[in-house]
């Protein structure tokens, strides 16, 4: 403990009533400790979210309740409360602050500039410094008397804190917000639980891991590591290892910060079984099955979005659809949440200011209230094994309970008091009394009316003479009410003064009046009608009108999503990609999503027909090159990453799929980036627009991964020298390096002994062994070269070369090798390893034997590849059936699935263009693109999309607008835009 | 065996003797060229189908339709039945020539050190020997317009015909354009300085409008006084109050283009022309009304926002053209030099969506040609104008059928080899003598 933390805790027990029994006492008698019992009566109890019991009584005594009841027994030694007409609930419990924790601050700056730092900074810990398990909170820990007041003001008595800073973060601890007490009456738990996320440490400039893939990717080998660690296989000490395996049987909270990152966090966890409390975003409704899948209980912020401020058209032409939905709807999350049964607590960490307001909006939205009671108390409570304790009023529990002037969830209650561990925090004195009503006023035998209303503690006095106003000032504190009334001549600055003691009862009261000349006289205040019933303004249902979810919940989603037809298509030119070739005015059935004929005048049976006369029918496009669909496409931080697969962060709320399924693309590689010579493991993805990423994802998809050469690898694009390789000739040791160390691991792991299960090398083991294909990236002829070599050497093939700029000077080698080559159509001239590239180079490679594709490596050019495949044509003389293959049938065959896509031919899967025109010339536009016989993209629908897109912001720009008038706080329109991915996108 | 390796042994020597050099440009026409039977693409709209043109000393002498005329062909007959001619295209606001390779700044002079530079021109600094632009012409693109990038005034652009030994001899029209890059009135957050990377409000917007007109104001009143101390830059913009040199602006938002009417307006400027112009559709009554025409930034483009239409940056040239604005394709952006051969298929692609295709010829030549005020020599197949045309073998702006057999610049006969046709040729033979040698060897 820190020596500042010691005093403070010394301060805070000097206050103390109860010192504990074994402490010496030197600042009065010990004998002097008070043990009286609290005793509360005639309070409707909220024993727990669905137990009420009216007019009930609870005892306290050190700190507990030690009993509750419709009527209990009363010890002579009690102090009796009366809580005629009061409300009270167990107080709220939040497991994700920071309380009392300052978390760190980076120095800024991107991790790339100067010279980057590769290796940890720590000695005696694993070897990244953004796994840090030991950390405790503890240790960071200064008891915030300001912070606690501002969340006991909300209900909250007690919460769990952490460091939030690194990726494994340590443990957490379980903290009262006994203001009154010391750290030991307030500590709980000092080992609550234990935090992660994806976010690196700001206390380290350590660049692995760059990328959410390397985040996950770390969280697995280090649980692979602690369980290797524990059985005594290391020979040196790791204390970060020891403190993971420490923390082993806490609750793992995992905080994440967008959805997507939720289900990931959830994915790794369940790989290794456990299950983590999700400390999710908001945004769990755009994805309600899936968060249900996880079986995590969520820790949910109540913050939502504030509505743009849409005044200026030319700002409003900015906002998104995709942003002006997530603030119609975000306030239904918990509702929605609530209907769909998942589990759930709530934070007000940080934003404590909105809290009361956006949980009665909640409710507003649909959320009932006994669930959110229960997500503030008992799921908390037992989330951490603490369910007599904490959350509930009941015998044995401690202390922690809230009086309210009425029900929690009305706009107009009051929270009186905060009890924590049986101290006493008041917020409003209880005990006000409410003046509201009419009264005479005589003073000095004149005679005012009174009209006193508004809050209890907070008065508005209206005084009239007669017709005349009588401008007024009210005080009110302690009972005690001060008036000020100005003379009724304006021209005059003259006053009256009154001031009195309210009794209990304010029918009537009287006071001391000092009149305008100074001189003092006495006045009386009668009551002569009661407060008006304020209307209720019944505001129930007056939410903006909620729109449906759609998926991806953006422009174009999908209300419900398209379903697999069976389709006839009817006398089309159809593109075999086959040896049958080019079919004229001819049939293609599909059934099941699959192509289950090709033939003349097929028998539609109950196939949807689709007149195709004079239109083209292609398979659909497959890009052998794809960064769109991601949420990150490099892990920059170890020449070789392995280890990172693009499987887990595939982003399927990219607009760019929707495009690209408007450019007849139905397949792609995900590639990981070329920032190094070993990348990551691809995910091969159709294009399912409106699907989950599994969904996306091909079933028993082949293994690839990345590998990458030249100008990227060696950063010669960029000012940083610390990193092997820096030439060419150190790519290939890099090579030679990891090859032979996955055999030596290989070895290692086939001789029976204890080997240290190593994710990077099981996948480079995978490539030795045949069982996953390398895709590599390549531009000049000497670096292919030596790439096939040292494959050569190890006893495997690369399969496919992609960009291979130069692979037209060594196309006999390649066919010699058996790697295929996937290429640019025209690009060039943009670095220098680009001066020789080509557009010959597809035929070139075509015509020495050679399987070719033309890649887009760019979500603009993948939206046309049909026209970049037309460039061989210009360039390189390719016959056009060729030419087609270059974008289908051939990408199929370098990504191993050429058995069930990337041509029209009975059995394979029903993946479909229809172009309106010779689908390799510039004017032929997409009309239809199917997968699996579903129709994803149609020119038609989309035109439907387009309006609806228009209407539906046309809505919500009113109600924002709206908003606006009523007083409601906005924000500056801002336009989110995503960032296009390529190859070296960092 | 011997004759095998005699006619690699010529292969090798013609690659030597052309390999890895620019190309040669081409002699003045002495003789006269008769190209007969093509299909000529005027340019203004108009098609003869059954064509004879004739050029002579650099000039197109005759085009007429060879189905209604005897006259005699002159000189070299090339015969064109079943093929197209198209005058040279036309790609303004271009960089060609100013950079080598994007990655090397030393191959970079794009953009100056400043913010207000109309002194600076970009003709000294263009590279007539450039790798780059020679790969154009394969692609139909024969004349450019090449521009500064950077900074509030750019500097002075000046045309060019893709065929010279040194940039002198390039010229077509010298310092014919003042290029402003208008302030935008969003700004995308600097993700590299902590902040959120989206578009958000630019709070200097007014700020930098402002310097713009106070610039133009003192410009005014400098010229219009003693000169005293000369000002360089002010002297750079005599020639756009003369209204010779044509004021570009660069602009895509709807409120800037608002402003840049106004500023028209305000500075009394004749011709001003809008460049790039992504949102000009939303304002194309406007434009029309006040006679700017628009330069619009590549179709080849993803639409800025998630919500746009997936075809919008397609279909801008029909929008635009149906209110009557003339529209003029240019090729600025990522790696806007190798791409601008793709010029052609940014008017194909306006033709997939909607536009007429001898009117998507036009947004590469005549209307471009008026645009950059150079319509009196080039822009069309039209007798006294340069003959500054091609022959491609099918419809030049599908990449399935842009094949050129022939091109001429001023009349030249220009080589449409490249450093990347020889590289193609240099390895294809490679192979297939290789191919050869095996099969004799067995």
């Amino acid at each position: 403990m820190k020596l500042k933390t010691l005093f403070f805790a010394l301060f805070c027990a000097s206050l103390s009533l109860q010192a504990q029994e074994y402490f010496p006492k030197n600042d009065g008698v010990k004998a002097g400790v008070n043990t009286n019992y609290t005793v509360f009566k005639n309070a409707r109890i909220h024993v727990d979210p669905s137990k009420t019991i009216d007019n009930g009584m609870f005892a306290v005594r050190d700190g507990k309740i030690t009993a509750i009841g419709k009527s209990i027994n009363v010890p002579a030694n009690s102090v009796v409360i009366d809580l005629k007409g009061k409300d009270v609930y167990p107080s709220f419990i939040d497991l994700n602050t920071n309380f009392g924790i300052e978390k760190p601050k980076s120095n800024g700056g991107s991790p790339y500039s100067g010279n980057p730092q590769y290796d940890a900074s720590r000695a005696g810990y694993y070897w990244n410094d953004h796994i840090r398990p030991e950390t405790t909170a503890l240790e960071n820990f200064e008891y915030s008397t300001s912070e606690a007041e501002a969340l006991r003001k909300l209900g909250f008595g007690v919460v769990n804190t952490h460091m939030p800073d690194g990726i494994i973060r340590g443990t957490g601890m379980l903290v009262a917000l006994n203001s009154e007490g010391t750290e030991g009456d307030r500590i709980l738990n000092q080992r609550s639980a234990q935090y992660l996320s994806f976010s690196k440490s700001a206390k380290s400039k350590q660049v692995y891991p760059s990328s959410i893939m390397g985040a996950m990717a770390l969280l697995r080998q280090t649980y692979l590591d602690a369980d290797w660690y524990s059985k005594g296989n290391s020979d040196t000490k790791d204390l970060a290892l020891e403190a993971l395996n420490n923390n082993k049987n806490l609750v793992q909270i995992f905080a994440a910060d967008d959805l997507l990152n939720e289900l990931r966090a959830d994915k790794v966890g369940d790989e290794f079984n456990i299950q983590y409390v999700i400390a999710g975003t908001g945004e769990e409704y755009k994805r309600l099955d899936a968060v249900k899948a996880t079986n995590a209980t969520y820790i949910v912020p109540l913050k939502f979005p504030e509505a743009f401020d849409m005044e200026d058209p030319y700002q409003a032409g900015f906002a998104s659809l995709e942003d002006m939905k997530e603030w119609n709807q975000a306030p239904a999350n918990l509702k929605m949440m609530a209907e769909k049964g998942i589990p759930f607590t709530l934070t007000a960490f940080g934003e404590e200011k909105s809290f009361k307001e956006n949980l009665l909006k909640a409710v507003e939205y649909g959320l009932d209230k006994e669930t959110a009671l229960a997500a503030l108390t008992t799921v908390p409570a037992k989330l951490l094994g603490e369910e007599n304790k904490l959350g509930t009023l009941k015998e044995g529990a401690w202390a922690n309970f809230i009086i309210t002037s009425g029900d929690y969830f009305d706009k107009e209650t009051t929270l009186y008091e905060n009890w924590v561990q049986g101290r006493r925090a008041v917020i409003e004195d209880m005990n006000t009394v409410n003046l509201n009503g009419t009264y005479d006023l005589a003073v000095s035998g004149k005679s005012y009316e009174m009209k006193i209303s508004g809050e209890p503690a907070k008065p508005k006095a209206e005084i009239t003479r007669g017709d005349a106003k009588i401008g007024s000032k009210v005080n009110y504190q302690d009972n005690w009410i001060s008036l000020l009334l100005s003379s009724p001549d304006t021209t005059k600055t003259e006053y009256i003064r009154l001031t009195a003691k309210v009794p209990e009862n304010p029918e009537a009261f009287s006071g001391k009046a000092i009149l305008e000349d100074g001189s003092q006289t006495t006045f009386t205040a009668t009551k002569t009608a009661s407060a008006e019933e304020k209307e209720k303004e019944d505001k129930g249902s007056e939410h903006p009108e909620l729109l449906p979810i759609t998926y991806p919940n953006m422009a174009y989603g999908f209300e419900t999503l398209p379903k697999q037809e069976d389709l006839l298509f009817r006398h089309a030119t159809v593109w075999t990609s086959e040896d049958t070739g080019i079919l004229e005015n001819t049939d293609v059935l599909v059934r099941n999503g699959k192509i289950s004929r090709i033939g003349k005048d097929l028998s539609a049976g109950r196939a949807t027909v689709i007149d195709a006369t004079g239109k083209h029918l292609t398979a659909g496009i497959i890009d052998e090159h794809s960064h769109i669909a991601a949420s990150a496409v490099n892990e920059a931080g170890h020449n070789s990453s392995a280890e990172v697969n693009m499987e887990d962060v595939v982003d399927p709320n990219d607009i760019g799929i929707y495009r690209n399924l408007g450019g007849g693309v139905t397949t792609m590689q995900l590639l990981h980036g070329s920032a190094n010579p070993i990348g990551g493991r691809s995910a091969i993805l159709k294009m399912k627009w409106g699907s989950s990423p599994e969904e996306m994802i091909i079933d028993n998809s082949p293994k690839y991964i990345k590998f990458a050469l030249g100008e990227n690898v060696k950063q010669a694009n960029w000012d940083s020298e610390s990193r092997f390789p820096q030439t060419r000739m150190g790519v290939e040791q890099v090579f030679a390096d990891n090859f032979t160390r996955a055999r030596e691991y290989e070895a290692k792991k086939n001789s029976g002994q204890a080997y240290r299960k190593d994710i990077e090398m099981e996948t480079l083991l995978e490539v030795l062994n045949g069982e996953r294909f390398v895709t590599a990236h390549s531009y000049v002829q000497s670096e292919i070269n030596m790439l096939m070599k040292v494959a050569e050497r190890f006893g495997f093939n690369i399969n496919t070369f992609t960009h291979i700029l130069e692979g037209y000077k060594l196309a006999d080698k390649m066919k010699e090798h058996g790697v295929g080559g996937s290429t640019f159509s025209d690009w060039w001239a943009y670095k220098y390893e680009v001066n020789d590239a080509i557009p010959q180079n597809a035929s070139i490679m075509h015509n020495a034997g050679v399987t070719v594709a033309i890649n887009s490596d760019d979500s603009e050019m993948s939206r046309r590849l049909n026209q970049e495949a037309a460039k061989s044509m210009k360039y390189g003389d390719v016959s056009e059936e060729e030419a087609w293959k270059f974008v289908t049938l051939n990408p199929a065959k370098l990504l191993h699935i050429d058995d069930r896509v990337g041509s029209i031919k009975e059995g394979k899967d029903a993946d479909l263009v229809l172009w309106t025109d010779h689908p390799l010339s510039v004017y032929a536009k997409a009309e239809k693109t199917i997968i699996e016989g579903t129709v994803y993209f149609d020119l038609k629908r989309d035109e439907q999309l387009r309006k609806d897109i228009e209407a539906q912001k046309n809505l919500l720009t009113t109600q924002m607008l709206k908003a606006k008038n009523d007083g409601v706080k906005t924000q500056p329109v801002k336009a989110t835009k995503k960032e296009e991915f390529h190859c070296n996108t960092l | 065996m011997k004759n095998i390796k005699s006619i690699f042994l010529l292969a090798f020597l013609m690659t030597a003797a052309t390999g890895f050099a620019q190309q040669t440009p081409a002699p003045k026409q002495t003789e006269a060229i008769t190209i007969v039977g093509a299909t000529a693409h005027i340019g203004n709209g108009e098609i003869i189908e059954n064509s004879l043109i004739i050029l002579e000393d650099g000039k197109i002498r005759t085009i007429t339709n060879a189905n209604s005329t005897k006259m005699p062909y002159r000189g070299t007959v090339i015969q064109a039945e079943g093929k197209h001619v198209y005058p040279g295209f036309i790609a303004p606001n271009s960089s060609l020539g100013l950079v080598e390779i994007d990655a090397i700044r030393q191959t970079d002079d794009e953009s100056e050190l400043g913010e207000l530079l109309p002194h600076v021109r970009s003709i000294v600094a263009y590279n007539a020997e450039s790798k780059v632009v020679e790969s154009m012409r394969p692609n139909g693109v024969l004349i450019g317009q090449i521009t500064p990038r950077g900074g509030r005034i750019s500097g002075t652009s000046s045309i060019v015909q893709f065929d010279a030994w040194n940039w002198e001899d390039a010229i077509m029209k010298e310092n014919d354009g003042l290029h402003i890059n208008w302030p935008n009135s969003f700004r995308r957050g600097r993700w590299w300085a902590g902040e959120d990377p989206g578009v958000k409000p630019n709070d200097e917007y007014m700020k930098e409008s402002k310097e713009l007109t106070e610039f133009f104001s003192n410009a005014k009143a400098y010229l219009a006084g003693s000169r005293s101390q000369t000002h360089l830059p002010f002297e750079a913009m005599e020639r756009v109050f003369s209204g010779e040199k044509k004021v570009y602006i660069h602009a895509d938002g709807e409120k800037e283009i608002m402003d840049i009417i106004n500023f028209k307006k305000d500075n009394d400027l004749e011709n001003v022309i809008l460049v790039g112009g992504y949102n000009a559709y939303k304002v194309s009554d406007e434009l029309k009304n006040n006679n700017i025409s628009v330069l619009l930034a590549r179709a080849h483009q993803t639409p800025n926002l998630d919500d746009e239409d997936y075809d919008l940056p397609y279909k801008m040239a029909k929008l635009l053209t149906d209110k009557g604005i003339i529209v003029g394709l240019e090729t600025s952006g990522g790696m806007e030099r190798m791409n601008t051969r793709n010029l052609p298929f940014y008017a194909g692609t306006a033709v997939a969506h909607g536009v007429n295709k001898e009117e998507a010829l036009k947004m590469i030549t005549s209307n471009t040609a008026k645009i950059l005020g150079i319509d009196d020599t080039v822009g069309t197949l039209e007798e006294g104008k340069d003959a500054t045309l091609f022959i491609s073998e099918g419809d030049a702006l599908d990449m399935r059928t842009n094949k050129l057999s022939k091109a001429f610049i001023q009349g030249r006969d220009i080589s449409l080899e490249s450093h990347q046709t020889e590289l193609a040729k240099r390895y294809s033979e490679k192979f297939e003598n290789q191919e050869q040698e095996a099969s004799q060897g067995q």
